[in-house]
């Protein structure tokens, strides 16, 4: 009788798997041809990425970069991009009418801005915060120019009214409002009496200044970056402010920050700076008239401060009101509280949102070509209405959207690694 | 029994009005009401002395003057005869027009990009993310004059369909054509009896709703579920097209033809309001697409396997357990964007679109030199837009957000 049962004695080796399941062809099996939907979405994909990339390539690379004027370009070949527009406009594309003898002085400015962001993006570097500090007041001085004293004055009456802040609260009193009000007067008196006659004296002693550069000769990158940073830095502590003034609970504070919100969000930029532009001479006194680019800084500020103040909210409303409860029951002051419990948490969550609103006034600076003033998109129109390049669109275009691109999108990977580090649950 | 004694009540010093916190809140808010009061006497008083000195007044009655300018796209019968406030009324129409037409492509657009960037096809996701990603980073200002430049300068002029073999030839047959003055599209011709057509369609559509309500009703007392879709397509196609044939065809389309040098008759859609209403929706677009990807991703996996094991299949796990909970959370967002989009539609004069900016507050506003009046209204016409918008957005999260504790 023979045993017909089998037994297997020995363990089969592992069978390499199906070639269709893994390697390029399992990937391309899994991620691109999945389903009929897929495979006929991934041939039309491929399809549209081909013919842009058809029409781009030879279009970008073939692109002249030294003639005249783009009707030299077209004679050479008119199929391929001008670039000689950029080649011979660049200087104005990203200091406007800055005076040439002077452009080291925008481009000094920018490599400060970058150093001055350093401390403050990455804290590893937070021991170089102090240049974050001083960092305004140079860029200002670097940019418009006059004497280093008038600048230095600002600091220096600042400084002595926090230290007598400080000091009156450590050494006196106990009373934050009361120390804040005496600071203030003080200082306010420095600035009125003290200040003028102190520049005059440091101008004779040892004069420092820069030729003055007028607003009006800003332009391109240069104002983009002046109007967006300024905006930037400005708008964020005012948003902080109307977002607790909108969650407070007293009535008149509460209606103002309600009242100030909804309109600046009501109404579109544009007229904003409209009013800023012609409206504004009616609302101060007969005779003021100042400057141009600070108006314009005002109502971007202003305007993004709104948006700020609503995303920040929101961050407010998603924490659980236990925060709050347990940080009055340990003692903490209303400030107190904000500043070690809630604002920690609430501007963690809404970092997505933060970011978003400063991109968007990134790109909304934009808008003060309208009030024609020389941004890079109004700079645009100039180059297209001189003879010589008359006719152009996208070689500019791209090249000012790339620019935008980079700064807007750098801004929204860092937030995402923002994210990410601050993430403390799963 | 003793009673509890209570502390020694301090007697009231000056000081307590800044240092206890009973009164703190109460002289900060008095002292907050008037620096605002004063402050705004202050903005008031500058406004009347450089009025004043201007030798100007504050009335409106410039809405009522003669315009005497044109307007190329109006959706209500206006000439350079008209009023000032005629010509706003204009501008107003042509700034909802924009809004409304932006607003329906953005979302169609904005839902098929958030989905597909949600897609398992490696190659898809990340085409709809550069999409996503290239709207968003570049100003709107940019894509307005962008798509007007792709409009106005890669288009064929009206001539060039001209001849026995034209450069350029009409779309869907021989219907659209797209030049660089525009682009032409038939129009309905409405005969007699089209009313009725109108009347017909109207009443098929209520019959639909009642239907569908009908419908909801069944499924929520029997369970059973009635084929909601194909009967109220039916019911809301059917009738119209058996009246429309049965009466003679009383709707036509007017096709547009060449005459001269242009094209004549049929519905002209001017560059810049194409270009507008164009870059709005895709820029807008780009944001949907991110609002619709966070909502649905933000309901819970556990939802759609409870689902699963629950028996239902795909479609209905799609329409019956995520999509209500995404929408929850991508409707009052999206809301906004279509304000954002509305608000944005103001950028038209980089286009020279005639929207209420380019009438009220730019041709009126200059010819009147009634700056403060002009910009007034255009600021309450902006924020009535907008506060209709945000009550809706209220309306809608206290009657649909879910209800806890």
């Amino acid at each position: 009788m023979t045993n017909i049962a089998f037994v297997r004695k020995k363990e089969i080796p592992p069978s390499a798997p199906p070639i269709t399941e893994v390697g390029l062809i399992g990937w391309l099996r899994q991620n691109l041809f999945s389903s009929w939907l897929n495979a006929i979405l991934t041939v039309l994909s491929v399809y549209f990425i081909v013919i842009m990339l058809w029409d781009f390539i030879p279009w970008a690379y073939g692109g002249h970069w030294n003639t005249k004027s783009l009707r030299e370009c077209l004679d050479l070949d008119p199929d391929v991009a001008c670039f000689s527009v950029l080649a011979a406009r660049w200087k104005q594309l990203l200091f406007g009418l800055y005076p040439a003898e002077e452009y080291w002085r925008p481009t000094l400015t920018f490599i400060f801005l970058l150093l001055a962001i350093v401390p403050i993006l990455f804290p590893k570097f937070f021991r170089f915060f102090w240049f974050s500090i001083i960092y305004p007041g140079l860029a200002v001085w670097l940019l418009w120019g006059g004497s280093f004293w008038s600048i230095s004055i600002v600091y220096i009456g600042l400084t002595f009214g926090t230290l007598l802040f400080l000091s009156l609260i450590r050494r006196y009193l106990k009373n934050y409002m009361i120390a804040a009000i005496l600071a203030f007067l003080f200082t306010a008196v420095f600035f009125l009496f003290i200040s003028n006659p102190l520049v005059a004296l440091l101008n004779v002693i040892l004069p420092i200044s820069l030729p003055f550069v007028e607003s009006l000769k800003m332009g391109g990158f240069t104002l983009s970056l002046i109007v967006g940073v300024t905006g930037i830095v400005a708008s964020f502590p005012i948003g902080i402010l109307l977002a607790l003034g909108r969650q407070s609970n007293l009535p008149v504070i509460k209606m103002i920050c309600v009242g100030f919100i909804e309109f600046i969000r009501g109404v579109p930029l544009i007229t904003l700076l409209f009013v800023a532009s012609v409206l504004l001479n009616y609302f101060l006194p007969p005779g003021t008239n100042f400057d141009i680019v600070l108006r314009v800084v005002i109502m971007v500020t202003l305007f993004s401060a709104a948006y700020m103040a609503e995303v920040i909210r929101g961050g407010l409303a998603g924490l659980p009101l236990g925060q709050h409860e347990a940080s009055a029951s340990l003692g903490l002051t209303y400030w107190q509280s904000q500043r070690l419990i809630i604002m920690p948490q609430a501007l963690k969550i809404s970092i997505p949102g933060i970011v978003n609103t400063f991109i968007g006034l990134f790109k909304d600076t934009t808008l003060v070509s309208i009030i024609s003033l020389r941004d890079p998109v109004g700079l645009a129109s100039t180059i297209r209405a001189d003879q010589k390049w008359n006719g152009i669109y996208w070689e500019l275009y791209v090249a000012i959207g790339l620019m935008f691109f980079i700064f807007c999108w750098g801004m929204s990977q860092y937030s995402q690694y923002l994210e990410r580090k601050l993430k403390t649950d799963k | 029994m003793s009673s509890p004694t209570l502390p020694p009540s301090e007697s009231f010093k000056f000081s307590m009005l800044l240092s206890d916190t009973r009164y703190r809140g109460m002289s900060l808010q008095v002292i907050t009401f008037i620096i605002f009061m004063a402050v705004f006497f202050w903005l008031v008083d500058n406004t009347i002395k450089n009025l004043a000195l201007l030798d100007k007044d504050v009335s409106f009655n410039f809405l009522w003057l003669r315009a005497g300018y044109d307007i190329n796209q109006r959706l209500i019968p206006y000439t350079n005869d008209s009023t000032h406030g005629m010509a706003a009324l204009v501008g107003i129409l042509n700034t909802l027009l924009v809004a409304f037409v932006g607003c329906i492509i953005a979302t169609i657009l904005g839902l098929f990009v958030g989905i597909l960037r949600l897609s398992k096809n490696w190659i898809v996701a990340k085409l709809m993310s550069a999409y996503i990603e290239g709207f968003r980073n570049v100003p709107i200002l940019l894509w307005i004059v962008m798509v007007f430049a792709l409009l106005t300068e890669f288009t064929p002029a009206p001539r060039a369909f001209k001849g026995a073999e034209p450069e350029a030839t009409m779309l869907f047959f021989e219907s659209v054509a797209i030049t660089n003055r525009g682009t032409y599209f038939p129009a309905p011709v409405l005969a007699e009896g089209a009313y009725w057509l109108l009347l017909c369609f109207g009443l098929s559509i209520v019959a639909a709703i009642y239907f569908i309500r009908y419908a909801n009703k069944q499924k929520k007392d029997t369970g059973k579920s009635l084929p909601t879709f194909w009967v109220s397509s039916l019911v809301i196609v059917f009738p119209t097209l058996i009246l429309y044939f049965a009466m003679g065809q009383p709707v036509s389309l007017e096709y547009p033809y060449l005459k001269g040098f242009n094209f004549k008759d049929g519905i002209h859609l001017r560059n810049s309001f194409l270009a507008l209403t164009l870059a709005l929706a895709f820029y807008t677009s780009a944001f949907i697409a991110e609002i619709v990807r966070a909502g649905i991703m933000a309901v819970s996996k556990g939802q759609s396997e409870a689902a699963a094991s629950l028996g239902l299949r795909p479609n209905k796990i799609m329409s019956l357990i995520i999509l209500p909970q995404a929408l929850r959370i991508i409707v009052p967002p999206l809301i906004s964007n279509y304000l954002n989009l509305t608000k944005n539609s103001s950028l038209a004069i980089a286009v020279g679109y005639m929207d209420v900016r380019g009438t009220l507050g730019g041709i009126t506003l200059n010819q009147t030199g009634r700056e403060l009046e002009s910009m007034l209204l255009l600021m309450g016409f902006y924020l009535a837009v907008s506060l209709l918008i945000s009550s809706f957005i209220n309306y809608f999260n206290r009657s649909f957000q879910i209800v806890v504790r």
